[in-house]
């Protein structure tokens, strides 16, 4: 339970994604479960596609017809409680937020790690994006079998 | 004797932006900072703000400490800084006396804000004054300023926001955080920072707290035990762990030693986290041209203190003559930041704090 360990519900989790149709296109999964005060995921996106409004504790709506996945509130999100996720063919392809060094390299095949802090899969990396932009909040783009789009969160190096 | 028209005591985000605020009033003023350089906490704090635009939402605490510092040596000849200086006496006609290097000063100033902040709370248990044991802040300025490991294996006491911050940092510094254990039945902080713990394999134990720890020299391990719900041990429950490393963060209490000094009305209010002065709606305290902002009244993020500074500094300089030229749209638009900084589940303790504290204008 996300209040006794951290762990958000499966229903928490599925209540965040659009359909597996609308995923054909990358989006965002705004897990932002909590009324904090916070709005720089609305107020970074560029197609105005994630809504919060005056009231800064408003937790996250996304619009996903607007939503491009483009994945600027990923590196944006305080609470690095944002990842884009899309479906190609039998992947599922994420770009999410990751802060510990070294960073993967492209081509290297990492640990693909659930919202327990388990390894669940294989995890290829597709691209880093480290410019002055994402200001030391990478922005690493994966890919993991289709079978975990809902279980999947991050990345680990297998050790 | 130096005269002044308003110094300000602390130079961490409250007193910097007081001072700011005071300088595009037209005010000049002195800050006076006990460490070595300005920027208080938020030197150590290399992880992005909470909040919005206007308080420097998603920018590292690091680089908002720049931009502050930044913001009052832009007025070169209204805001003088002293480093490395101690207030050691405050007096009700508002004479100031500071240590720097070995010197004895006097200052009288016409007003005064403190901005002094919070320091951390520490914890009973047997053997809690064993080498490796440390509040959480100080942690994070050994790793974040200092660049020092406190150890290898470490646990974290307290889920509040600073024991899951510095607990991931610890992490990305290389350090094995075994567990982070909690007194109450649920997570303290906010979840996103819990969560980010939990995915990088860091447990979270709530209803846990630590019963003893152990070693000859230093910290060698502590036993922890589960609690009831009425905070008691549960026997039976003690698990050892092997730590060179134990990080306390238990909360903090408003250093507010200063207003004490100086006859300040005060009042412990534990959901402000200890002894506060009672304040009105412009941060005065009882005594006339004392004022106070940031965690010193009270016990918040750093983004409340940054503007809570913006507004005394705001009002102390209209209360001596300089009046901002947009006085009336920074007030409004002050006070509703901090409103809706503290709208929220989150705010509901300082909110009831504030309340406790309020004091009329007319009152002395």
């Amino acid at each position: 339970m996300l209040n006794r360990d951290g762990v958000a519900s499966k229903d928490q989790v599925l209540s965040r994604f659009p359909s597996n149709e609308v995923l054909v296109k990358a989006k965002a999964i705004t897990e932002c479960y909590e009324e904090i005060p916070c709005n720089p995921c609305a107020t970074s996106c560029p197609f105005d596609a994630i809504h919060i409004g005056e009231d800064i504790n408003t937790k996250p709506v996304v619009d996903f017809d607007l939503c491009t996945g483009c994945g600027i509130c990923v590196y944006s999100c305080p609470g690095l409680a944002i990842v884009t996720a899309q479906i190609v063919k039998d992947k599922a392809r994420f770009k999410l937020p990751y802060e510990f060094r070294p960073l993967p390299i492209v081509g290297e095949v990492w640990d693909g790690v659930n919202r327990n802090g388990e390894v669940i899969c294989k995890a290829l990396i597709e691209k880093v994006t480290y410019t002055a932009r994402v200001d030391r909040t990478a922005l690493v783009q994966v890919s993991v079998p289709l079978e975990f789009i809902h279980e999947f969160i991050t990345v680990r190096r297998v050790l | 004797m130096i005269n002044k028209d308003l110094v300000i005591i602390g130079g961490g985000p409250a007193g910097l932006s007081a001072a700011k605020l005071a300088a595009e009033s037209g005010l000049s003023s002195l800050i006076v900072e006990r460490d070595f350089k300005l920027g208080g906490q938020l030197v150590k704090q290399t992880h992005m703000f909470f909040g919005s635009e206007k308080q420097y939402a998603k920018t590292r605490g690091i680089d908002i400490a720049k931009i502050l510092v930044d913001d009052v040596l832009k007025y070169p000849e209204m805001v003088e800084v002293m480093t490395d200086t101690t207030v050691v006496g405050l007096y009700e006609d508002k004479v100031i006396t500071l240590l720097h290097n070995d010197e004895y000063i006097k200052v009288q100033s016409k007003a005064i804000i403190i901005a002094t902040g919070a320091s951390e709370k520490v914890l009973a248990f047997p053997n809690n004054d064993l080498p490796g044991i440390y509040g959480a802040g100080a942690v994070q300025t050994l790793m974040n300023v200092n660049g020092v490991l406190p150890g290898n294996d470490v646990v974290m006491v307290g889920s509040g926001n600073i024991g899951l911050i510095v607990s991931y940092q610890l992490m990305q510094a290389g350090v094995n955080v075994k567990c982070v254990i909690e007194a109450s039945s649920s997570i303290g902080g906010y979840k996103v920072h819990a969560s980010k713990l939990k995915r990088l394999g860091v447990d979270i134990l709530t209803s846990h707290s630590v019963k003893r720890a152990n070693g000859t020299e230093a910290l060698e391990s502590i036993v922890i035990s589960k609690l009831d719900e009425n905070w008691d041990y549960i026997e039976g429950t003690e698990k050892t762990i092997e730590v060179d490393s134990l990080c306390i963060s238990v909360g903090l209490s408003p250093l507010s030693s200063l207003l004490s000094m100086i006859g300040v009305d005060m009042k412990y209010v534990s959901s402000l986290g200890g002894l506060v002065p009672y304040i009105d709606s412009h941060h005065e305290t009882s005594v006339k041209d004392v004022y106070v902002a940031g965690d010193v009244c009270g016990v918040e993020e750093a983004s409340s203190a940054i503007v809570e500074g913006y507004l005394t500094g705001l009002i102390v300089a209209s209360s001596l003559g300089f009046k901002h030229e947009n006085y009336d749209e920074l007030y409004r638009d002050f006070k509703a930041q901090l409103e809706n900084l503290r709208s929220g589940p989150f705010g509901e303790k300082t909110r009831e704090g504030l309340q406790e504290i309020a004091r009329n204008h007319d009152v002395k």
